[in-house]
């Protein structure tokens, strides 16, 4: 039996189901959300970066007007345990694999012994309004023994720092070691050897909707409902159950309409799981909306790494060895472990094939906001070090840029090309699929290739201006496991019901998965009914980050609707009284292969398919039109891109602004291209940020300089270029509809695009850009430095 | 981040807003546009027992042409005077500076007297008004005065207004018909506050410079007026040396401030270049 | 001084055609007095300092940030928020080409970049891409990257102006 799948839907640019709430006002995020009785909450903030939380008083804060409730840190210690130190796990394949050592702080959900970071959360204040709450909090007095602020992560890593987290007599909370070939003769034997620093700084998700947690307590019941802007519902419900001591059948976690995430909101926050604490206890709804200033200093951070390079080359500008000593900047909590310093080091291999490689990675506790993934994870990080790194070389070999990367990328035909390196999942990493020499044409195609750029950049210099080509390549682990689930079922309208473990936060997943299930069972999608981010409509699932949902979402739907399109079939067959290899789907229901029209239509097999008295069901089939599938990915699929861009650089104010922008991109089938399209340009806008503008900037006292968007500057219109996409598709061979993730890659290069960029662009005054962000002032002192050497 | 309370006033006069100032003897703030005032109270790093809303005094808004002097409400909003031709005809580098102030949702609050008397040092209005020598009128329990630009300003975030005077009028020359006119401004992103600005009013008489005025903003805690590299202008004229001698007196004359912005050193550069580029791009523009 | 007492200030005013009348507070912002007390959720709150402008409104016909305007300040005012843009199920022309070039992802900053794009048109008709850019740099978006929103904006330009 064959069930074919025209790609009716897949494939095309459809415009997005989930507009018309949102262009109308008619969305519905948490700040929206309210319940009967609801209670606003505010939160007491350290103001300091570290120090002994002697006492706390909320005498004067509890009788302020208004205010319901208030529980302090000391107080809540003792009552719950901390929130779970490892809530994403590296799998035990991985763990037997790589050596390494980590120490997971469990962080509580009110601060009690320490105020670790400005912004640490110490007490919380419940109110009438989220008015009288600010109010009674200012009213909260406690009583600090200010300690030294580790705000330097390679300082903390030495013997005479202070410590964070005192049990452990250490700030190295984390370390290990990758290597792959023989790193120590490559560099023996080399001709040339390069050495240089690199700081991938810090920065942050800054999605324009902050967090925010409705909960409401029922005692009839003893559950709890969880409303919050999360990535991860399912996560949320799994620790709340934790710590409320009530089963997970008990508790509904669920995300309403998300204004974006990027990672920020990925993980199990403590304001995730305080609020329902303190809506139980109290007896009333609770809602707490973060504050952009909240935001700023609790919403976690991320990239912060310092790397110390050496590679190996040969006259040809091949890389033979490569050796990487890098401090990740964690802050003071580290709620998702290694996964994004284990992803720098395998990113950091790129589309080359050189094969002697070590790095060791440390993690850092400083008394900094903690650092959790933000789209790219780690990736953007590699990028700055491996694309420098080619640039480099180029330059020393007197070799063009691409010229470099050619000679180093895997081509076409050497693939699919194991790398020699396990993933974060543990399994090896293969790249299944790509062509990253063509993308790098396309690219440089896109600019008009680098001949005629260097051309026009002697014009220019000879008319006293200053432009720069900029290259960053990479490639991108995507579809990571352990699973995505999917539960598919027939209504009894016909239409098609399909939900998932996935949550949106303006990716359009309602629109994406209606495409792909519409194909999967030959009706139109505005017959699919689609449901996400309710843990009441899907018992397992676990969550949208890492550029996974597109992949493990359809395959999940994909394996659900087959096994269930078997039942559907079979009952259809057992109504048109045929055989089951007799009968398709088509226009929405089961007809008789070769039988024009009689269709019997899904809305009367879903009938049929009822259990009792007068089904139509076969012998052998059990009742009910339901499957649900987890499907766990074989390992990750391989995307991978090339940026390239032309910038002009003002030497007179320091000023960069972008000529032109390419990105050719893979990300094998794709479901939707205007879509695809807006994650990409979206992620590369975001990427230019973090190379231009944003930066957490934090003094010696560890009291953050940037804590209002007036200072964390956001990259706007008139900031971004028009990008230009080239499109290329390597479908891969690991997932039924051959999709490869693409939420992250656009955030991936752009730093090092412009690192580059400008690095060429000033060349003449020996001026290099190996860190972000890059500043005007830094561009007007590295010129003058330079003019002042000639 | 919601504001502390306060007590609320809406005047209908300038004197009712004037005695409500004296009466909470400087523990009461003016509302103009609320453009910066709002934000800081937001953050509580401003919370004042008070607020005068000056909002609804109509007689506080108003451009007009007066010979040769142009007179502009305290409360005229920032996106009024954008508009106004009256101030494109007459005062064309107030019209420029204008275009540098925030965006247009800001300029539909923000109001011209508001921002002077805010006197944030990265602020165009500041600069505007001692570019073109303007004064201004400010009232308080004991009457009227007037104040001059260069006397307006004392420090960051300060001006020599008392806590109980209200600006009720900004008086400013209008411009010579044909004068060349420039605001060159360096900032991080479009509409944000300069790091350093230069405006420039030039009058032309054949090669040589008539009359030459150029401003500070964003370089250090007060608007600056550039006396050496005008004189400059005005003795050796306007042909490059001259302009690049006037570019490096202006960077001599200024005392940067060195902030997460930017340092001194770089605010001093600026400086150089942005008035260089400020007199080339006010010679540049076609009458 | 002691603790300054507070008398609530009652709030008239107009919004999307049809008249409100409310009492808060002098110190309720205007984004939380249409938020909370008139149920009118699709002005959203980014930042509360004025600086993102998700919470644009027209305030007598002109874009505003709300989040930085006290509601008194609207006793009297007419406003109009992204409720009241389309005409029953018929979209505005700027939110159909924010639709067809998909303008928007997680629609947080959407109200605000619409409020702020309709009077940036009332005031330059024909504008340059350029133009737009500039003057949408009011907004901040982080999903879109912009390149749609400019590209909406300039296809429902002409359509606004006919209809002008």
């Amino acid at each position: 039996m064959t069930i074919a799948t025209e790609s009716r839907y897949v494939g095309k640019p459809m415009v997005r189901r989930e507009d018309k709430r949102l262009l109308t006002g008619r969305g519905q995020y948490i700040a929206d959300f309210t319940l009967p009785r609801m209670l606003h909450a505010a939160f007491v903030r350290s103001p300091v970066a570290h120090a002994r939380i002697k006492s706390v008083d909320l005498s004067a804060a509890r009788a302020a007007p208004g205010v319901v409730y208030a529980l302090s840190g000391p107080e809540l210690a003792k009552i719950v345990p901390p929130v779970s130190d490892s809530q994403l796990s590296l799998p035990a394949k991985w763990k037997s694999q790589i050596q390494h050592k980590f120490l997971n702080p469990q962080q509580p959900m009110l601060a009690h012994d320490k105020a670790r970071h400005v912004g640490e959360a110490i007490a919380i204040v419940v109110a009438e309004s989220r008015y009288a709450a600010e109010d009674a909090a200012e009213l909260v007095a406690v009583d600090f023994e200010p300690l030294p602020a580790v705000v330097d992560a390679e300082a903390a890593l030495k013997p005479d720092s202070a410590v964070v987290h005192e049990q452990y007599k250490t700030n190295t909370i984390g370390e290990f070691v990758l290597r792959k070939g023989d790193v120590d003769t490559a560099f023996a034997r080399a001709k040339h050897k390069l050495r240089r620093r690199f700081h991938h700084h810090r920065y942050a998700a800054i999605p324009m909707e902050t967090r925010g947690v409705v909960a409401t307590y029922d005692e009839r019941t003893d559950s709890m409902t969880i409303w919050s802007s999360t990535q991860v519902v399912h996560w949320v419900r799994k620790e709340a159950a934790t710590m409320l001591g009530i089963p997970e059948a008990r508790i509904r976690s669920v995300a309403l309409d998300v204004g974006g995430g990027f990672g920020v909101k990925g993980h199990v926050y403590p304001e995730d799981l305080l609020i329902p604490f303190v809506a139980r206890a109290i007896g009333q709804p609770v809602k707490w909306i973060e504050d952009r200033h909240e935001h700023l200093i609790s919403a976690c951070h991320s990239r912060d790494q310092i790397h110390e390079i050496e590679v190996a080359f040969d006259d040809q500008g091949h890389i033979l060895g490569f050796r990487n000593d890098y401090v990740v900047d964690c802050g003071a909590w580290n709620p998702i472990g290694s996964g994004i310093a284990y992803n720098t080091a395998v990113h950091m291999l790129g589309p080359y094939k050189f094969q002697d490689f070590s790095v060791r990675a440390r993690i850092a506790a400083t008394n900094k906001v903690a650092n959790a993934p933000y789209r790219g994870a780690g990736r953007p990080e590699a990028a700055l070090v491996t694309e420098r790194v080619m640039d480099l070389i180029a330059q020393e070999l007197k070799l063009e840029p691409d010229e470099v990367r050619r000679r180093n990328m895997i081509r076409a035909d050497e693939m699919p090309y194991a790398m020699g390196v396990p993933y974060r999942d543990g399994q090896p990493i293969v790249y299944d699929s790509g062509d990253f020499p063509s993308l790098l044409a396309k690219a440089l195609s896109a600019l008009g290739g680098m001949g005629a750029f260097r051309k026009r950049q002697r014009e220019a210099r000879a008319q006293g201006r200053y432009l720069g080509f900029g290259l960053g390549c990479y490639t991108e682990g995507t579809g990571v496991g352990p699973f995505e689930s999917a539960t598919v079922r027939v209504d009894p309208s016909g239409k098609i019901y399909v939900t998932s473990g996935a949550c949106p936060h303006g990716q359009g997943m309602e629109t994406i998965f209606a495409q792909i299930v519409a194909d999967l069972w030959s009706v139109d999608p505005a017959d699919v009914v689609v449901q996400l981010a309710d843990t009441s409509a899907i018992a397992i699932g676990f969550g949208t980050m890492a550029s996974r949902s597109t992949v493990t979402g359809s395959a999940a739907m994909h394996d659900a609707s087959r096994r269930l399109q078997k039942k559907v079939l079979a009952i259809g067959a057992n109504l048109l009284e045929c055989a089951a290899g007799d009968v398709e789907l088509r226009k929405g229901g089961v007809g008789i292969i070769g039988v024009p029209g009689k269709e019997i239509s899904l809305a009367k097999i879903a009938h049929a398919a009822r259990p009792g008295w007068d089904n139509g069901r076969p012998q052998g089939v059990e009742a009910g039109l339901e499957e649900t599938n987890y499907w766990e990915p074989p390992t990750v699929t391989w995307s991978s891109a090339v940026h390239a861009a032309i910038v002009e650089v003002d030497i007179g104010t320091g000023k960069v602004t972008i000529d032109k922008y390419a990105i050719a991109h893979d990300c094998g089938t794709v479901v939707n291209p205007l879509l695809l399209d807006g994650q990409i340009v979206g992620g590369a806008a975001q990427g230019l940020g973090g190379a231009l503008l944003e930066e957490f900037n934090y003094d010696a006292q560890g009291q953050l300089l940037t804590g209002s968007l007036m200072d964390y500057l956001l990259p706007t219109a008139s900031d971004i270029p028009n990008f230009e996409l080239i499109h290329q598709s390597s479908p891969t061979p690991l997932n039924p509809l051959g999709v490869k993730g693409v939420g992250e890659g656009g955030a991936i290069s752009p730093p090092v695009v412009i690192a580059n960029a400008v690095s060429d662009a000033l060349r003449e005054f020996g001026a290099e850009f190996n860190s972000t962000p890059i500043k005007p002032e830094q561009i007007v002192r590295a010129v003058r430095a330079g003019a002042a050497r000639r | 981040m919601k504001p502390a309370k306060f007590e609320y006033h809406a005047p209908a006069t300038v004197d009712e807003a004037v005695g409500l100032l004296k009466r909470y003897n400087g523990e009461a703030r003016v509302l103009a546009g609320g453009q910066s005032l709002i934000p800081m109270m937001n953050f509580r790093v401003a919370a004042p027992a008070a607020l005068v809303d000056l909002n609804r005094i109509p007689s506080l808004a108003y451009i007009r042409a007066d010979g040769d002097t142009v007179r502009i409400g305290a409360m005229t909003r920032q996106r009024a005077i954008e508009f106004s031709p009256v101030v494109r005809e007459k005062l064309p580098l107030l019209h420029e500076a204008i275009s540098w102030v925030g965006h247009l949702p800001t300029r539909s609050r923000g109001t011209i007297g508001g921002s002077l008397a805010h006197a944030d040092p990265a602020a165009e209005l500041p600069m505007a008004l001692q570019a073109l020598e303007g004064e201004v009128v400010a009232r308080g329990p004991a009457g009227e005065r007037t104040i001059k630009a260069g006397d307006l300003f004392s420090s960051s975030l300060t001006t020599t207004l008392k806590p109980d005077e209200i600006l009720t009028e900004i008086r400013f020359p209008a411009s010579p018909p044909g004068a060349a006119y420039a605001v060159e401004e360096f900032a991080r992103r479009h509409g944000d506050f300069a790091i350093t600005a230069i405006a420039c009013l030039l009058v032309r008489d054949g090669t040589r410079c008539k009359m030459a005025r150029l401003a500070t903003g964003g370089v250090g805690p007060v608007p600056l007026r550039l006396t050496a590299a005008e004189t400059i202008l005005e003795q050796r004229g306007l042909a490059e040396d001259a302009i690049e001698a006037a570019a490096a007196a202006a960077a001599a004359a200024v005392d940067p401030m060195s902030d997460h912005q930017g340092s001194a050193e770089y605010r001093r550069h600026l400086t150089q270049v942005l008035t260089r580029r400020a007199v080339q791009k006010a010679l540049a523009r076609k009458p | 001084m002691t603790e300054p007492k507070m008398s609530l200030v009652d709030v008239r005013l107009t919004v999307n055609g049809k008249p409100y009348a409310g009492q808060c507070e002098p110190r309720k912002l205007l984004v939380d007095f249409l938020r909370e007390d008139l149920g009118l959720t699709g002005t959203h709150a980014g930042c509360e300092h004025g600086i993102c402008g998700a919470c644009t409104i027209l305030f007598n016909g002109e874009a505003a940030r709300s989040c930085i305007m006290l509601a008194v300040q609207a006793n009297g005012a007419e406003i109009t928020t992204v409720e009241g843009l389309a005409k029953g199920a018929e979209l505005h022309p700027l939110q159909q080409a924010f639709h067809e070039h998909h303008a928007l992802q997680c629609g947080f900053c959407t109200p605000g970049m619409l409020m702020a794009a309709i009077d940036f048109l009332k005031v330059n008709p024909a504008p340059t891409e350029h133009e737009v850019r500039e003057a949408m740099s009011s907004v901040i978006c982080r999903c879109t990257g912009y390149q749609n929103i400019v590209k909406a904006i300039l296809a429902a330009a002409p359509k606004m102006r006919a209809s002008a």
